[in-house]
């Protein structure tokens, strides 16, 4: 723990004597750089994903739990009476918060995308809708169902669990296909860095041959390692997820249409998730190079 | 008489006054006692590849005494050398580094025991993108005491060494000599207890090869322990006009007294 401490506070603080003894890289050290932004700029778009899959099963999950149809499917001239039973039924029934019935001008507004803003609707048999919103404890839709066969033959409940079940789901999944992202991401970084720090320690085997001659420990020469891969990991994810960030911010407005792409981003607190990507990217090279090098350093031996 | 002291070159009389002190004021470092030995070699074998290079060698090299070793090429010298600091462990028999058994150092402890002994290759490996004056500071940037080669110690001992007018040079632009001589600065920067130089003159004239080794011999009066590998019979004589040495030979695996003929 206290060599780890050590190591850590050896990246931050940092030794301008131990930096030197490692030769510049040049070309590799912008080639980290940039592989750490481009992982970082994908890794924001992962997390955008991520939370706003989340948010949507939430809200898809919450809003359609706590609310359920009835349609009232009965001849046109029962129509009426029925949908009144049905709402005296749902005034007494344990769980409802409220229950209304549909206007004629919300029914048409709903099968417009399919019928067109013209649809007579009394010329069609299109059943009466009624809204049903739930208190918090909810209800029990089968004493409902059983309520309704025997006063209102024509009502059929829909609490929406039918086809809530598969969106929350779908969304839960999308939810997890960000997260896995995110961890691919990560490894993706781990393996990166590994094999940048693989083939320096190559590298520089004379200057490790060098450095063990004149006494310098594993924990000095790997430091120099650390620290290096470190630190680039840290700025060139901090310069990804900047980039990302702005992107995510610039993403086109799909207005009323496109509720899920206006969505994909991130609201609130969660604006500062991102500054996650550069430390979990720089933890990442702290240990991938730390392990690297002690691994190279004991082959050595 | 001149002494050196981390990097500092004392005049007559502070330097004889150091001497008796050295073993003390090293830092991080166990003195060496009076009388103890400094490394040992007991029965020790070692093995490469199937062969045997070295068998039943046993050698003690005390404080403050002179050492050849010397033995056609591949006879082992250079392997003994390593042995001498841990850089190859014995396959059989037991290695001693001021005391302490070389097979229950970890590499950490080797790295502090290399502290302690000054090395010299024939073919003399430096950082080659840092500028002479760090590669000699070396020692001391990676033992944390970089601020030891400030206040003009580290120009003290490039001035004993000869090299101050290449002091920002880097290692490449060296010649053979300088390089020797650069590698033997870096090798006493510690103030080590022990100087081992395998072939250090192989690749230098006979002018160069003379001045190393009076570089050597004024560490050794120093104080210092010296160990020179070497097949360079006319060094080896000019140094027994200046100092009791003993020299070793190694042969058909094994290490032997020399005879009268050095």
């Amino acid at each position: 723990m206290k060599g780890f401490l050590a190591s850590l506070r050896g990246v931050f603080v940092g030794d301008r004597q131990a930096d030197r003894v490692v030769p510049p890289s040049g070309f590799t050290a912008q080639l980290t750089l940039f592989a750490a932004g481009a992982m970082a700029f994908l890794a924001v778009f992962a997390l955008a994903l991520s939370l706003a899959a989340g948010r949507l099963a939430d809200r898809w999950g919450e809003e359609l739990a706590r609310s359920a149809t009835i349609r009232i499917v009965a001849p046109l001239d029962q129509r009426a009476a029925q949908t009144d039973a049905a709402l005296r039924i749902l005034e007494t029934t344990r769980g409802v918060a409220s229950a209304r019935a549909l206007s004629d001008e919300e029914q048409q507004a709903l099968l417009a995308p399919w019928f067109g803003p013209d649809l007579a609707l009394d010329a069609l048999p299109v059943p009466r809708l009624i809204e049903v919103i739930e208190t918090q404890d909810g209800l029990d839709p089968a004493g409902l169902r059983l309520r309704l066969a025997a006063e209102v033959p024509g009502a059929v409940l829909d609490d929406h669990a039918r086809w809530r079940a598969p969106l929350v789901r779908a969304a839960a999944r999308l939810r997890l296909l960000g997260w896995i992202s995110i961890v691919l991401i990560t490894a993706a970084v781990a393996a990166m860095i590994t094999l940048a720090a693989h083939a320096a320690l190559a590298a520089n085997a004379q200057v490790i041959t060098v450095l063990r001659l004149v006494g310098a420990t594993d924990d000095y020469i790997a430091q120099a390692f650390i620290r290096r891969f470190t630190l680039r990991a840290l700025f060139g994810a901090a310069a990804g997820m900047m980039l990302g960030v702005l992107a995510v911010v610039l993403l086109p407005d799909a207005g009323e249409a496109g509720t899920f792409l206006t969505g994909l981003g991130f609201q609130g607190w969660h604006w500062l998730v991102p500054l996650v990507v550069p430390l979990l990217s720089g933890a990442v090279a702290f240990f991938a190079t730390g392990t690297a090098a002690r691994r190279r350093l004991k082959e050595l031996t | 008489m001149s002494c050196l002291h981390t990097g500092k070159v004392l005049s007559e009389g502070e330097g004889d006054k150091w001497c008796i002190e050295s073993q003390a004021v090293l830092r991080h470092n166990r003195p060496v006692k009076k009388g103890a030995i400094v490394i040992e070699l007991e029965n020790v074998a070692y093995s490469y590849g199937g062969g045997e290079l070295l068998s039943e060698v046993s050698l003690k090299l005390a404080p403050g005494s002179f050492h050849f070793l010397t033995g056609p090429s591949g006879a082992g010298k250079t392997t003994l050398m390593k042995l001498c600091y841990g850089a190859l462990l014995p396959t059989a028999g037991y290695v001693r580094l001021f005391g302490a058994d070389v097979r229950g150092l970890d590499r950490d402890d080797i790295a502090i025991v290399r502290r302690r002994v000054g090395v010299v290759h024939q073919d003399v490996k430096f950082l080659d993108h840092l500028a002479v004056s760090d590669n000699i500071s070396l020692p001391l940037t990676v033992s944390g005491r970089a601020e030891d080669a400030a206040g003009g110690d580290l120009d003290e001992l490039m001035n004993w060494v000869g090299l101050t007018n290449r002091a920002d040079a880097l290692p490449p632009e060296l010649s053979g000599g300088e390089r020797q001589r650069a590698a033997l600065a870096r090798a006493v920067i510690m103030s080590p207890d022990v100087v081992l130089a395998d072939e250090p003159t192989g690749n230098v004239d006979w002018e160069m090869s003379q001045r190393l080794l009076r570089l050597l011999i004024e560490l050794n009066k120093m104080g210092k322990t010296v160990l020179i590998a070497t097949h360079d019979l006319g060094l080896i004589r000019a140094t027994k006009a200046h100092v009791q040495a003993r020299v070793l030979r190694i042969s058909n695996r094994r290490i032997q007294l020399a005879g009268a003929d050095l």
